[in-house]
């Protein structure tokens, strides 16, 4: 049995323009969302609050749970319905930190009991307080820049053998960012600067693969990013080890496709290197969407029946593996044209 | 290959080794090996992180020092003395009059030689010093006081009775928390985070409480509250104390404390013991104060205040208060386990019941099924025998992440159980790679045998870098994660090592098995 013949040959590089406009509308409809939604939109992880699942014996009315929790102070708490339609589940949200002290479980219980009408059970309290809320935060952008760090140290060893010149290079950006560090900026800024200077450096160092792996990353966790922004789900813990899962899983299919460039580059070197690239991705398409394939499976089974606390993380997942697979076939190989420019570049 | 005999051998033992530490999950005491280790989302219980206000440490170190100072300038007759704290962690001194500023400046030199002089302003006869104490002193301080705070809490929650509970130090004055499967989650919290401060002060008589409200406390004398709650009414009445300052006695010294039931007031109390030093302190306090009244005074609330009707020896005494039994219990905890040497705050807390990990636990597994089910029928599909085969090599990857969970001592988190369901949807990546470059080689005419050889070689350093970039993004995880994040992390990394041995290694000496010594024109894939 086959899904895509052998045979198979599409024009990837040759609507490569349609695939870049496409990824940088993408782009800017996530950065845009972004911006207007004034950043991405924190969870108690990492913003510091209060979160309490509570269940009732049946369905009720927001406002009756919303009028339970003013008589104590939780008027601003948001309440919303958790899990799939039609449960009794709903979960309450507060900025408030250091609420949950002797009694308050007791209290919250009488209080929705009472205005529900109907039992209510406390399933789950997280609290996290502001301080423990800024740690996370930064504990989590580092994780992501570390992530992207050494995975980048490893491409550009792998591919271009350049070992010593990618250590270096991450050892320098380790140091500057510590230094930078010191003086206090912003870790976002930080990673952005990272980022940037990363960047540059393949560009003048001619580490074509690594720099067209590291664009598909970034352009994957960008549009993840900007989806969950556009959903206006919150960002948890789990949620960023669903970004480093995708920034690690959505490098598989292309170290696939670059593998095989590179095999094909010594088998048909006479060709140009846009037809080598474009022969290479269909001859790998079969297996980059049979990867992804079974992996969106399950990760769709996770979506559906994993329920309420793990349906955000599968979310994540299944738009990151979903961009990945894209972009694996239509960014990170078509990016290594952009050398045929270069004088320098063969 | 020649070698053909080892490499079956290695997937025996391994599998043995599987079966050994993956059995004792389903059925406990099958032999003496642990399960797998539910984390607290997946069990319930309770997260807690606590930061011990380490400052307050140095506040009350300071106020110990002030007290001991004013007995000594007191005995060494330096007069006019007057000694209070400023912006937390200093002393001011005033005094005047030459000789007790000599006998002041002896005693500092002589006794107090930790406390470093910040500032003098000497205003004819009249000496203003401020002192404080040297950073490195303030770092021990601090050190100690986390150290002991995290020894007590310890102490509480083994008294307190709960299964394997994980109690560690976290950062420089923040204390981690776990007690997996706590039902009673605010009594713990009370328990742990209760500084248990317990003092004895004398009432000072010299004018009623009242008066003391509205004019303001005496020097060397404070007002403390007494709080009580009517059982029935649930309303609380504060009354006030005017008490000294001073503690003549503090909870340092008690050796035991228990529950007792009083039989005529129908009421719980404890009944505490104190070491020979606390004794005799007690004795000489009781014996020099009689028809005073002696306060008890916990966490700065005021217990019971009776008067003192002899001297009493012996060193017992009893704490009453409208006690429940659970409330005398976890006194009696406290006091046995010791004081926090500073207050703690609660900086994060995740509880959550024990029915909602079941239905996490629940809802994980039957996903995991569907899933599994949907891509092993479609390996059986897509690539007939050999998808099988894959398929086979799954199962052994499931079995082989259970025993590395158990092996290690990890944790399964509900992040955890989807790391699972991912693995199965990676795990086959690699022999959907092996099985496609097989696939090609064989269109390009070559023979079953030198296909499958040619697929397994081009194919096995694409897998190995792809399983890498995973490897990479779990271990950066597992640093800088926490709980639920960190079993994750553990999991993906188990799935992907353990699937480089099932897609990589088992399926090949499948294929090898079943090559050696036969001709085979075509191979099902």
């Amino acid at each position: 049995m086959q899904f895509i013949r052998p045979d198979v040959n599409i024009d990837f590089i040759g609507n490569r323009k349609f695939a870049f406009t496409f990824s940088l509308m993408l782009i800017l409809i996530s950065i845009g969302t972004l911006v207007y939604h004034g950043g991405p939109l924190y969870g108690i992880d990492f913003s510091g609050g209060t979160l309490i699942q509570v269940r009732f014996d049946k369905p009720v009315p927001v406002a009756n749970i919303k009028e339970g929790l003013s008589r104590m102070d939780l008027s601003q708490a948001s309440v919303q319905q958790f899990g799939e339609e039609g449960t009794s589940e709903y979960l309450i949200r507060t900025d408030a930190s250091g609420i949950t002290d002797k009694g308050f479980n007791a209290a919250l219980r009488q209080n929705l009991t009472e205005t529900s009408g109907t039992a209510a059970e406390i399933r789950r309290v997280e609290m996290v307080g502001p301080q423990v809320g800024r740690d996370l935060r930064e504990k989590a952008l580092k994780a992501m820049f570390y992530a992207l760090l050494f995975i980048t140290v490893y491409i550009s060893g792998r591919f271009e053998l350049k070992w010593l010149l990618s250590a270096v290079l991450a050892v320098a950006l380790i140091g500057a960012v510590y230094m930078l560090g010191l003086f206090k900026v912003s870790i976002p800024f930080l990673i952005l600067m990272a980022l940037v200077v990363t960047l540059a450096m393949f560009w003048f160092l001619n580490l074509k693969y690594a720099m067209g792996a590291i664009v598909a990353l970034i352009h994957d966790v960008t549009i993840t990013v900007g989806v969950f922004s556009l959903f206006n789900k919150e960002f948890t813990l789990p949620i960023i080890a669903a970004l480093l899962t995708i920034i690690g899983y959505s490098l598989n299919d292309t170290i696939i496709v670059f593998d095989r460039i590179r095999e094909n580059t010594k088998k048909l070197h006479k060709n140009p290197l846009g037809t080598i690239i474009n022969r290479s991705i269909n001859e790998t398409l079969s297996r980059t969407l049979l990867t992804s394939g079974t992996t969106l499976v399950v990760v769709i089974a996770l979506f559906v029946l994993g329920g309420g606390i793990i349906h955000d993380f599968a979310f994540a997942l299944l738009v990151g593996i979903l961009i990945g697979t894209y972009s694996s076939i239509y960014v990170a190989s078509p990016i290594l044209l952009a050398w045929q420019r270069k004088p320098s570049a063969g | 290959m020649k070698n053909i005999a080892w490499k079956p051998v290695i997937i025996a033992a391994v599998f043995l080794a599987a079966i050994i530490y993956v059995l004792p999950t389903f059925n406990p005491g099958l032999w003496p090996h642990k399960k797998i280790n539910l984390g607290l989302d997946l069990q319930g219980g309770m997260h807690l992180v606590l930061e011990v206000e380490t400052d307050k440490a140095i506040e009350s170190t300071l106020e110990r020092i002030i007290q001991e100072l004013r007995d000594r300038s007191r005995r060494e007759g330096a007069q006019g003395l007057q000694l209070e704290r400023v912006d937390g962690n200093r002393i001011k001194i005033n005094l005047s009059g030459q000789t007790n500023i000599e006998k002041l400046q002896a005693l500092l030199d002589s006794e107090f030689p930790d406390l470093r002089e910040q500032d003098r302003t000497l205003t004819g006869e009249r000496l203003e010093l401020i002192l404080d104490l040297p950073d490195r002193e303030v770092d021990r301080i601090k050190e100690l006081a986390t150290a002991q705070a995290l020894e007590t809490i310890r102490n509480r929650i083994d008294q307190f009775g709960v299964a394997e509970p994980d109690i560690r130090r976290q950062g420089d004055n923040r204390i981690l928390i776990q007690l997996p499967g706590i039902s009673d989650t605010e009594r713990a919290k009370e328990l742990i985070g209760r500084t248990a401060q317990l003092e004895f002060k004398l009432v000072d008589d010299q004018m009623s409480p009242e008066t003391a409200l509205q004019n303001g406390a005496p020097p060397g004398s404070e007002i403390l509250y007494q709080i009580n709650v009517d059982p029935t009414t649930q309303r609380t009445r504060k009354i006030p104390f005017l008490l000294k300052k001073r503690t003549v006695l503090t909870g340092q010294y008690l050796t035991d404390a228990r529950v007792r039931y009083d039989q005529d007031k129908r009421s719980y109390y404890v009944a505490i013991d104190f070491d020979r030093k606390g004794a005799r302190i007690f004795e000489r306090i009781t014996g020099d104060n009689i028809h005073k009244r002696l306060a008890i005074v916990l966490d700065n609330k005021v217990h019971s205040a009776p008067e003192i009707q002899d001297r009493i020896a012996g060193g017992s005494a009893v704490i009453t208060g409208s006690f429940s039994a659970e409330e005398a219990e976890d006194l009696a905890i406290v006091l046995r386990a010791g004081a926090l040497p500073a207050p703690v705050k609660v900086m994060e807390e995740r509880t959550v019941g024990p029915s909602l990990g079941k239905d996490s636990i629940k809802k994980g597994l039957i996903s995991m099924i569907v899933g599994g089910v949907l891509v092993i029928l479609f390996m059986m599909i897509y690539y007939k025998a050999s998808g099988l085969l894959a398929d086979l090599a799954l199962v052994l990857n499931i079995l082989l992440m259970g025993a590395g969970l158990a092996a290690f001592q990890a944790t399964l988190t509900l992040p955890g159980i989807a790391a699972f369901i991912l693995t199965i949807g990676m795990a086959v990546d690699a022999n959907v790679i092996i099985f496609e470059r097989i696939r090609e080689e064989l269109s390009i005419g070559k023979p079953p045998r030198a296909a499958v050889d040619a697929g397994y070689d081009r194919a096995t350093l694409t897998i190995l870098d792809a399983n890498v970039t995973t490897l990479i993004a779990a271990v950066v995880l597992f640093q800088f994660g926490t709980g639920p994040v960190k079993g994750f992390a553990v999991t993906l990394s188990l799935g992907v090592i353990a699937s480089m041995f099932t897609a990589l290694f088992f399926t090949r000496v499948v294929f090898d098995a079943y090559f050696s010594g036969r001709k085979v024109k075509n191979i099902s894939i």
